[in-house]
């Protein structure tokens, strides 16, 4: 199950557990995410994807009333352990969501937002940043005449790359993307697909995405799951052409999902 | 039969959604037709801004200004005191209460708006008005601040659980995206969440501050009652409401003090009907900006 190929684990998930109340999402998944690589989650809809990508920065400590078992390691550390520092946690796992979520604030600001709130007060250091982001994330062209509008008046995609810049500004080391192009048009699509090729050199990246085309585009490694199981894990390159598992087979075939 | 029945319930429906409406414009049509013989008689401008009121005198004066100062400087200094109490306790309702807590205080918070506001003037003159003559060595504890004091109380019932549901209509997403970015659940509070939900408190505010402004028994009790304007906001103040509740009686019906009366109205009406009309404007806005309205 486990890649042979000699790459670092950023991430270890060991004998991972999950429930909402007494219901269980994700059942013993056990799989590693490597350093600078582009991991790919799919799977049919309520399979527990979003389940797990939120576990990997705590998003799920807002969900009353869940429990999760097992460990996840970052860097030595479990990051399930309740004594951790979400916060911290959270400015090295950085997320983007399915639905353009930009602040009701100006574009400038919604980048500024990350920095500021970490104690940033220098405003020429900010202001290299936003710009730097923006390049980052391809949206500086766009938007460097319109800095100080609504970030609501950006197009959807636009948004998006918004929220990558965002998210990029505060220096993460990790990042996930829950079905980032699931509201975008094909062209901003495109744009997202080459920037998350770009931003691997220097991340480690995790994406939930229902278009197996983009999963093997965009992703190094992918994992199948299916009812909260992790059905199979490898390399995007052997899971897409000589899957082991027979519903993974299936899955990728369109036979259901 | 079943057309008959029909076209009759069609009609009882329409008679009923109409009152409303069918209500607003009698109220109007009274209060400018009582009200218009003191407007011609000393011009709208002169009984805006006179600074005498003397209803009763020979001759009489009929200039409201200091009962408007009274009215705003009640409802402005009510404001100093609901604003922080009532958009903090749904800040830390909304946020930071866990669900027992939330349990005791929710109820307790509208259980606040159901006293009756003669309850509030017997709690302010009983207890308010004693405390602040002591506490301030004034002659009356019957004054604007006390006044202000005990319409603020009254006031935040109505900032808080408006501001609450603003509260509530701020999408979950800019919370999560918030604490994506390893933002405290305070800096989310103050930074992003108020912010979002600012057009609704401002409305819950102004809305706040419309319900003191037409507000008459406690105002009555507690403010003192004097019809000059006021030098301190310890001296005694007579503010619209109250001066049409405690000179209704005495004045002759037709009379200009009658009519003086009614022009007071007239002008109470349009202030709150400024502050509503304010506060819709703004929660439209905000609905369109956080794209609720599509
Ligand atoms: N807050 C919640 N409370 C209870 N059950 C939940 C909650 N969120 C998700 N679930 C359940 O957990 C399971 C996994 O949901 P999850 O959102 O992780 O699926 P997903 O793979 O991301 O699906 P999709 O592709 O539709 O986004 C589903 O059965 C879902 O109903
Ligand atoms: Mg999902």
């Amino acid at each position: 199950m486990i890649d042979t190929t000699v790459k670092l684990a950023r991430i270890a998930v060991e004998n991972l557990n999950f429930f909402y109340g007494k219901k269980q999402a994700l059942q013993d998944l056990n799989l590693n995410i490597f350093d600078r690589q582009v991991t790919a989650l799919i799977g049919p809809s309520g399979c527990g994807k979003s389940t797990f990508i939120r576990l990997l920065n705590r998003m799920n400590d807002l969900t009353p009333d869940t429990r999760a078992e097992g460990r996840i390691i970052l860097d030595g550390k479990n990051i399930l352990d309740p004594k951790i520092d979400v916060v911290n946690l959270r400015r090295r796992v950085g997320m983007v969501f399915q639905k353009p979520n930009p602040f009701p604030k100006t574009i400038f600001q919604n980048i500024a937002y990350g920095l500021e709130i970490n104690g940033e007060t220098d405003k020429n250091l900010i202001e290299n940043k936003v710009e730097e982001s923006l390049k980052k994330a391809a949206l500086w062209d766009e938007a460097k005449d319109r800095l100080n509008d609504s970030a609501l008046r950006l197009s959807g995609g636009q948004q998006q790359r918004l929220c990558i810049a965002r998210c990029l500004a505060v220096e993460p080391e990790v990042i996930l993307f829950d079905e980032p192009c699931a509201s975008l048009d094909p062209i901003s699509t495109k744009k997202i697909e080459e920037l998350i090729g770009e931003l691997k050199k220097d991340y480690t990246i995790v994406i939930v995405t229902h278009n197996m085309q983009q999963a093997s585009r965009v992703s190094d490694y992918t994992a199948f799951m299916y009812l909260g199981d992790l059905v199979e894990f490898g390399t995007t390159e052997k899971l897409f052409t000589v899957p082991k598992n027979k519903r993974t087979e299936e899955y990728l075939s369109g036979k259901f999902g | 039969m079943i057309r008959f029945k029909e076209a009759l319930y069609r009609w009882i429906f329409t008679v009923m959604a109409f009152t409303s409406l069918f209500f607003l414009l009698g109220i109007i049509i009274v209060l400018l037709r009582e009200g218009l013989p003191i407007l011609m008689a000393v011009g709208p401008f002169k009984f805006l801004s006179g600074v005498h009121w003397y209803p009763t005198y020979d001759p009489a004066e009929f200039g409201i200004f200091p009962l408007i100062i009274a009215s705003l400087s009640v409802a402005i200094g009510a404001m100093v005191v609901a604003v922080p109490l009532g958009v903090g306790s749904a800040l830390y309702l909304h946020e930071l209460a866990g669900e027992r807590i939330r349990h005791i205080l929710k109820p307790a918070v509208e259980i606040l708006s159901a006293v009756p506001s003669i309850v509030f003037g017997f709690f302010g003159m009983m207890i308010v008005a004693p405390f602040v003559q002591k506490i301030f060595h004034v002659p009356t504890g019957l004054n604007a601040f006390t006044a202000a004091v005990v319409m603020g109380i009254m006031a935040i019932p109505t900032i808080a659980s408006l501001t609450e549901d603003a509260l509530g209509f701020v999408p979950r997403s800019f919370k999560e995206a918030s604490y994506a970015l390893g933002a405290s659940r305070w800096q989310t509070l103050i930074k992003i969440v108020l912010p979002a939900a600012g057009s609704g408190v401002s409305t819950a505010i102004i809305l706040g501050m419309s319900r003191i402004v037409g507000e008459t028994m406690t105002v009555l009790m507690v403010s003192g009652g004097a019809a000059v304007i006021p030098h301190s906001i310890f001296d005694p103040v007579r503010p619209m409401t109250s001066t049409i509740a405690a000179e209704m009686g005495e004045a002759v019906t037709g009379s200009l003090h009658y009519s003086a009366l009614f022009a007071i109205g007239l002008v109470l009406f349009l202030m709150t009907l400024t502050l509503n009309i304010i506060s819709e404007n703004i929660s439209k806005k905000y609905r369109i900006k956080l794209g609720l309205d599509r």
